[in-house]
């Protein structure tokens, strides 16, 4: 109000002055009030998250090793270029580009099969959630352990009871295609849960009413599902789809304790070549390098997801 | 309700139409029956061949039933492993995570929140763009920035990236947003501070969130694999994710000691999961959908 008093060109009497001057310096303290509230978020996250970004990009200009060196060379951008021409980045990102193409189907398909086969009026709904879910709060590594002896060969629980029932061994983990489908069942084992949890809330929004109406006009059980249940979750498909593309593009733990990107590198996703180029053959320039390419992969991806979606609910 | 509307249509078929029409849905249960029970067979498995002598853990053909139940495999892992280290090792840092993210967060949405202080916006932003980053591709500038800093294979270098979490302060800021503003107003009044209140005030009410930030923060630092499997070398400063990794070595083919390990590692989430699944999944429903 006293910006009004100025503008209309009314002499501002000294009271009222001195009345702007502890308004200010008000203004001031709570400014300095709230930034010290952020200050140790602030401090920490510029530490740990903003400055390895940046230093990350200026890595990625150097020949930067491991150990004491530090820079040794300005490249310029002849790490990109490297890259670029490296047929081990393309077949990481390649194998990365694959994983993702196939297990989202999966992880969105069967997450949403079991959530429509959970959310009904059945006995231990509870326990059927609990079921599906657990995996997914388990440690990776306890993950690759169980697994890793289930595709065992001959005495793995898999291919004995493939060979008890008189069909063939599958050589899980010797071969590079048998490889990636054992990750990818690994995957599906471990994460759908996260995806039926999403899908089972969305469904737990969509009211009664709606579905009871839908039936009294007659609409038996698949018609209800395929006409009023899947397009109310449309919202939600997309959204889980987004971030199940993020979610796999990341490639990386089960794979390197599975099978150490093997066989003949048929499972290294490119996160696993950064951490090789990085920690194994200490390039840590190029590997920066690599991490930035990458990086610009999934915010692409993540904003033309965004853009789809956003179009979407525009046009709803 | 659905059948009442049918029944008295066709009371001398009723039985058999109502069983047909009941079909598909005993169909269903046992289609989920059978996926639950190929859910749960790798978790039984790995417990099977955990209670088995280990002379029986690798017989051709399978089976389920040993010729007797022994803990042998659970015994001499705790004996000889470093799991009991490795416990401690993920719950200390787990903890500390746990506290300092609650603590951080809570503070900067505070701020955020019931501040009304310039540029608050801004750095809200900035905040949330860092959700953007997908912390796996900051490994090999953060460890050089460890080593740098001499913090490599200590717990600050697997604590400290930990703490700043986006999603925490978006989960307290919305928290306070929810909460009406007279709650403090009489505490202004009275002449309290806006640390009194932040602390006596907000933080009390904030309880459910805090649960939710602290359990969340929890399983998820317990279950970071990347981040000290990159910063710790030492065997006796591995969080038990790490440690389990390198346990297929120097067990080599003892299954059963194998199990029993992964067993022993996976227990302490699962039992965080059964305590508190409730706030984990609805958690997730919140966050998952909201972003």
């Amino acid at each position: 109000m006293s910006e009004v008093s100025i503008q209309q060109g009314r002499p501002i009497s000294k009271q009222s002055q001195q009345l702007l001057e502890a308004r200010k310096n008000k203004q001031w303290r709570t400014t300095l009030t709230g930034i010290g509230f952020m200050l140790p978020f602030l401090i920490v996250y510029a530490i740990f998250v903003i400055w390895p970004i940046i230093q990350g990009f200026r890595m990625s200009f150097f020949n930067w090793t491991l150990g004491g060196g530090g820079a040794t060379a300005f490249l310029g951008l002849a790490n990109y270029q490297e890259l670029l021409g490296d047929p081990a980045f393309w077949s990481s990102l390649w194998v990365t580009i694959i994983f993702t193409l196939i297990s989202t189907p999966l992880l969105v398909l069967i997450a949403l099969g079991l959530a429509l086969l959970v959310n009904r009026a059945i006995p231990a709904q509870g326990l059927f959630r609990t079921i599906f879910f657990a995996p997914f709060i388990l440690p990776v590594s306890v993950v690759a352990l169980i697994w890793s002896w289930l595709y065992q060969p001959g005495f793995g629980l898999i291919n004995g009871t493939l060979t008890a029932l008189g069909l063939q061994e599958v050589p899980w983990l010797s071969q590079p295609n048998t490889a990636m489908i054992a990750i990818i069942i690994l995957t599906v084992w471990w994460t759908v849960g996260y995806n039926f949890v999403l899908y089972l809330a969305g469904m737990q929004q969509i009211s009664r009413e709606v579905l009871e109406a839908a039936q009294i006009d007659g609409a038996g059980g698949w018609s209800r599902i395929r006409w009023v249940t899947l397009p109310l979750l449309n919202r939600f498909t997309v959204m889980i789809i987004i971030l199940q593309v993020i979610a796999s593009l990341q490639l990386f733990t089960q794979t390197y304790l599975l099978t150490s990107g093997g066989p003949n590198y048929s499972t290294r996703s490119i996160i696993q070549y950064i951490y090789d180029s990085g920690f194994t053959s200490f390039r840590m320039g190029f590997a920066s390098a690599m991490s930035y390419i990458f990086f610009a992969l999934i915010l692409v991806v993540s904003l033309a997801q965004f853009g789809l979606l956003t179009r979407q609910r525009r046009d709803a | 309700m659905a059948t009442s509307s049918i029944a008295h249509a066709d009371t001398r078929t009723g039985r058999t139409s109502q069983w047909r029409r009941k079909l598909p849905h005993w169909l269903a249960f046992a289609l989920l029956v059978i996926l639950a029970l190929i859910w749960l067979v790798p978790l039984f498995w790995a417990l099977d061949t955990a209670l088995k002598p280990e002379g029986e853990t690798t017989t051709v053909p399978i089976s389920w039933v040993p010729s007797h139940f022994t803990l042998d495999a659970f015994i001499s892992t705790l004996s000889t492993s470093n799991i009991p280290r490795w416990y401690w090792n993920s719950t200390l840092t787990s903890a500390l995570i746990s506290l300092l993210t609650i603590l951080l967060a809570s503070m900067a949405a505070f701020a955020l929140s019931r501040i009304p202080f310039r540029g608050r916006n801004v750095l809200f932003w900035i905040i949330l763009a860092g959700l953007m980053v997908p912390g796996q591709i900051l490994i090999v500038p953060l460890f050089y920035q460890m080593q740098a800093l001499g913090l490599v294979d200590t717990y600050w270098a697997i604590i400290l990236p930990q703490i700043t979490s986006p999603v925490a302060v978006f989960i307290f800021k919305q928290y306070f947003d929810g909460l009406p503003a007279e709650l403090e107003e009489s505490a202004f009044l009275d002449g309290a501070s806006r640390l009194r209140v932040y602390w006596q005030i907000w933080m009390p009410l904030a309880k459910p969130a805090i649960a939710a930030v602290g359990i969340f923060t929890f399983v998820i630092s317990w279950n970071n694999f990347v981040l000290p499997f990159i910063m710790i070398t030492g065997n006796n400063m591995m969080t038990l994710p790490v440690g389990l990794a390198t346990v297929q070595t120097s067990f080599g083919i003892r299954y059963a000691q194998i199990m029993a390990t992964a067993i022993l590692g996976g227990l302490p989430v699962l039992a965080v999961f059964l305590f508190f699944q409730r706030q984990i999944v609805e958690g997730i429903a919140g966050t998952g959908l909201k972003g």
